[in-house]
């Protein structure tokens, strides 16, 4: 299966030393992409879902240009983007 | 002997280091990537320095650094209630002790790290009080904010909650009590106002050499008890306002206290007059003095958090404070006089100090 490019906001891999901000996964759902991230830097997963469970509220993960939630499925070769949403003062 | 100033703020830790005349200071940070710190604070037996915060994206964690803030990593792994219940949403204050990290996080939940923050447990006798479910959060929501420890006895714990109010155990965290008769809640209808719980505890402070010595600021009076918070007594007489949020015990002399009250819960919470001032009782609280002396004596219309003053190990004394404005003031004579030591950071949540 071709595997799903993931690109990472740079807020996020700054948190994990060494982490690339683009990631070829084999997956087929956005919750087995967190799975993959998780076991190459450890803690990652904390950081984009809580334990509802569920992407964190200002977190925003896009698969094929439409905002996704974990169960989604990922076609191979499928485009993720993991952005930060608008949030702050 | 260097001296430490620990700064938790809205956008990172800042560190604050003099030596032990603590006339020049050096201001290094931000760090922890800019993350919203509620406390940072240490543990002085490693020389550890910890941050806990909860960042809008990224969630809670707590930030941990072994050399000083030179670097950090973060960890919250097993900082989470059980899968489906409502996520912690906020690392809210850390305590070192007894070779233990304890982590109180916003819903109210106790954690403790026995790995120096590297994974946390969470201590669940605290979900069983028979009042948790009618527990209501504060104004800055249901938050674990304040813990205190016995030195001499690691099963022996006070925790703050807000709106809840003061809860003990003394059997290491298996089966914890309210604490909080004689503290008032003013918010309440009148012939209600001695609750068994939901007081709005601000912040706790243990005297040094009497584990049962507890002076606290509530958001309805200050307040001393010497029988390990089993009753409290009212020490506001003579003070400006019954309203502040940190309270500051002396590192040697159990009598010597400091509070910072501000004019007043719906009236701007600021210092009264516009007027920075430092109350210092050196009786327990039956007595009280202003120290102002180099404190902004005009416009100064800042608040200083629950957790924002603290005093250093050093003798005379050290006392410091940081206020919402971005300033830190520091006194290094137990709080006659005072000088700013850095200003314009982002608004300052809590203040610690590290002594080495």
């Amino acid at each position: 299966m071709k595997p799903a490019l993931v690109r990472l906001p740079l807020l996020l891999t700054a948190l994990f030393p060494g982490a690339d901000r683009i990631v070829e996964i084999e997956a087929e759902t956005v919750a087995e992409v967190i799975d993959a991230l998780e076991a190459r830097w450890p803690g990652m997963r904390d950081r984009l879902t809580d334990t509802s469970p569920a992407i964190r509220r200002h977190i925003n993960i896009f698969v094929a240009g439409r905002r996704a939630r974990l169960d989604t499925a990922l076609q191979p070769g499928a485009d993720v983007y993991v952005l930060t949403a608008v949030s702050g003062g | 002997m260097d001296v430490r100033v620990l700064v938790g703020s809205k956008k990172g830790a800042f560190i604050l280091e003099s030596d032990s005349a603590r006339r020049d200071w050096r201001v290094q940070g931000p760090f922890c990537e800019h993350w919203p710190l509620t406390h940072v604070g240490a543990d002085p037996s490693t020389q550890t320095i910890y941050a806990a915060g909860g960042n809008a994206w990224f969630g809670p964690a707590v930030w941990k650094s072994s050399d000083f803030g030179a670097s950090w990593s973060h960890s919250s792994a097993g900082l989470a209630f059980p899968q489906g219940e409502t996520p912690v949403q906020c690392a809210w204050v850390v305590h070192a002790a007894h070779g233990r990290l304890y982590v109180g996080v916003e819903p109210a939940g106790l954690f403790v790290s026995d790995d120096g923050g590297a994974s946390f447990r969470e201590i669940e006798g605290l979900r069983r009080p028979p009042t948790r479910p009618q527990w209501q959060p504060g104004g800055a929501g249901l938050i674990l904010h304040s813990i205190v420890s016995d030195p001499a006895d690691p099963r022996r714990l006070w925790v703050g909650i807000s709106a809840v109010g003061v809860f003990y155990t003394e059997d290491g965290g298996e089966t914890w009590s309210p604490r909080n008769t004689g503290t008032r809640c003013d918010f309440l209808p009148e012939g209600e106002r001695y609750p068994e719980f939901g007081q709005c505890v601000h912040n706790i402070a243990m005297a040094p050499g009497h584990s049962n010595r507890l002076y606290q600021q509530n958001h309805c009076g200050m307040y001393r008890s010497d029988d390990g918070g089993l009753s409290w007594n009212s020490i506001e007489a003579g003070l400006p306002s019954s309203f502040g949020f940190p309270v500051a015990a002396h590192p040697r002399d159990a009598e010597t206290l400091f509070f910072l009250p501000l004019n007043g819960a719906d009236q701007g919470r600021y210092p009264p007059e516009g007027r920075a001032a430092v109350w210092r009782s050196r009786d327990g609280g039956a007595h009280w003095a202003d120290r102002r002396a180099g404190l902004p004596q005009n416009g100064a219309y800042f608040g200083v958090m629950r957790q924002a003053m603290a005093t250093d190990a050093l003798d005379p004394a050290g006392v410091y404070f940081g206020a919402s404005n971005g300033s830190v003031y520091g006194s290094r004579d137990e709080g006659e006089s005072w000088t700013c030591l850095a200003r314009d950071l982002p608004a300052i949540s809590s203040i610690e100090t590290l002594t080495t």
